[in-house]
């Protein structure tokens, strides 16, 4: 986990606690949001980037942040950064495994989501049953982040997590 | 402040303002669920890009002028969209056609400023070009389904193509703004995309069993503030709060 190096150890339990509020099982350090937090002259200094440009929770998040940090005894500045942008591949193993078992299936590679979106491979496993025999739906979903696929085994809808690279 | 520089932010900007605010008005009134959740999901990615860009011309501004301000504060001539993003939402092969024939264009510009020298425009673009991506997939997979779908659906998508087409020109018409910032590598001029675009355009079309229009006839003006009659209407559905209940906040 690379990206954790540009993390404070000291401040790492502390943004573990804050989630996505659109996927409340997963901690926006397995999300992969937060970029940089350092602390200097004893206020934290956080970097997040937005999944998607117009994600509604990157205010919420920011907000939760400076509250976790100030319960914490920090004063805090959290940035909003665009570049290099979020790609799916920050997403932790932890992470893809809370949404795996939050019911929404994690992103395939880049070529196997080109395949399943197109409709021309079945390879988005069922979060309910585990089956391969599944379709899309839609390839817009709940959030901007997912697409709406529907198993044909066990006939239930779930989310698929798409792949942004 | 660089005025080239803020008019061609504006520019990019405006465009995915007033197309995210058409597809916004669908937000419940899709021709299905799946269908109307992508329309409005396209308009959140549009709109999230647009505030990137706002935010970047507010810090160019300065003196206190914030990105809510250049979003609804601005009379209709002084927005600098193109006229095709301005078109209404007549029926769903027209929402197809214009998503379609934007998307393409908006790619095109994007893989562009990618390599901007400025690195906040190329930030942005680097982002927005990953969401794009999704767009064009999902107006050019609906083009075909029904362009090559029954005779009515292949009736309809042509009228739409048609229709539309004479708004296609003026993107690639360039403003001040767009030459002076594509000689310094900021920006592009959209004259040099506007074969590319064209082939890339009728390469679909043809997939999708459509005619490329041949009009030579085209119309012009939004980019210099210049409006359709739609925009009037829209501007008002979408600045009302701030005019009723000046400087409100949520």
């Amino acid at each position: 986990m690379e990206q954790n190096s540009s993390i404070d150890t000291t401040l790492y339990p502390i943004l573990e606690q804050v989630s996505d509020p659109e996927i409340p099982v997963l901690s926006i350090l397995d999300m992969g949001v937060v970029r940089k937090a350092i602390i200097e002259n004893n206020t934290a200094f956080i970097e997040i980037t937005p999944t998607y440009s117009g994600c509604p929770a990157m205010d919420v998040i920011a907000d939760d942040i400076t509250a976790a940090l100030k319960h914490a005894g920090f004063k805090s500045k959290v940035k909003l950064i665009l570049a290099p942008a979020w790609t799916t591949d920050w997403i932790t193993a932890r992470g893809r495994k809370a949404l795996e078992d939050y019911g929404i299936a994690a992103p395939l590679d880049a070529e196997a989501d080109k395949a399943v979106l197109l409709g021309n491979k079945q390879l988005v496993k069922c979060t309910n049953c585990g089956s391969n025999n599944t379709h899309l739906v839609s390839q817009f979903g709940s959030t901007a982040c997912k697409a709406l696929f529907k198993c044909n085994d066990c006939q239930e809808p779930f989310d698929y997590f798409k792949c942004l690279k | 402040m660089n005025t080239n520089l803020y008019n061609y932010i504006l520019g990019l900007a405006d465009n995915s303002l007033i197309l995210g605010q058409r597809l916004g008005e669908l937000c419940g009134h899709g021709p299905t669920l799946e269908t109307d959740i992508a329309l409005t999901n396209i308009a959140l990615d549009l709109l999230g890009q647009t505030r990137s860009y706002y935010q970047y011309a507010s810090s160019l501004k300065g003196e206190e002028y914030t990105e809510d301000d250049i979003a609804f504060l601005r009379t209709e001539r002084e927005y600098v969209n193109c006229l095709l993003v301005e078109q209404p939402n007549t029926d769903f092969a027209y929402t197809i056609a214009r998503q379609f024939l934007f998307d393409s264009y908006h790619l095109l510009v994007l893989t562009e400023l990618q390599k901007s020298t400025d690195l906040t425009i190329s930030a942005i673009a680097k982002k927005s070009i990953k969401e794009v991506n999704y767009h064009y997939r999902f107006s050019s997979d609906w083009l075909k389904r029904l362009g090559d779908g029954t005779e009515i659906s292949k009736e309809k998508m042509q009228e739409a193509i048609n229709s539309l087409w004479t708004y296609t020109n003026e993107l690639f018409l360039p403003t001040e703004a767009e030459l002076a910032i594509s000689e310094s590598g900021v920006g592009v001029n959209p004259e040099v995309l506007k074969a590319k675009y064209y082939d890339m355009v009728q390469n679909v079309l043809e997939e999708s069993c459509l005619e490329t229009p041949e009009s030579k006839w085209f119309q012009k003006g939004g980019k210099q503030g210049i409006h359709s009659e739609h925009m009037g209407y829209l501007l008002s559905d979408m600045q009302y709060m701030q005019r009723a209940y000046p400087n409100m906040k949520w």
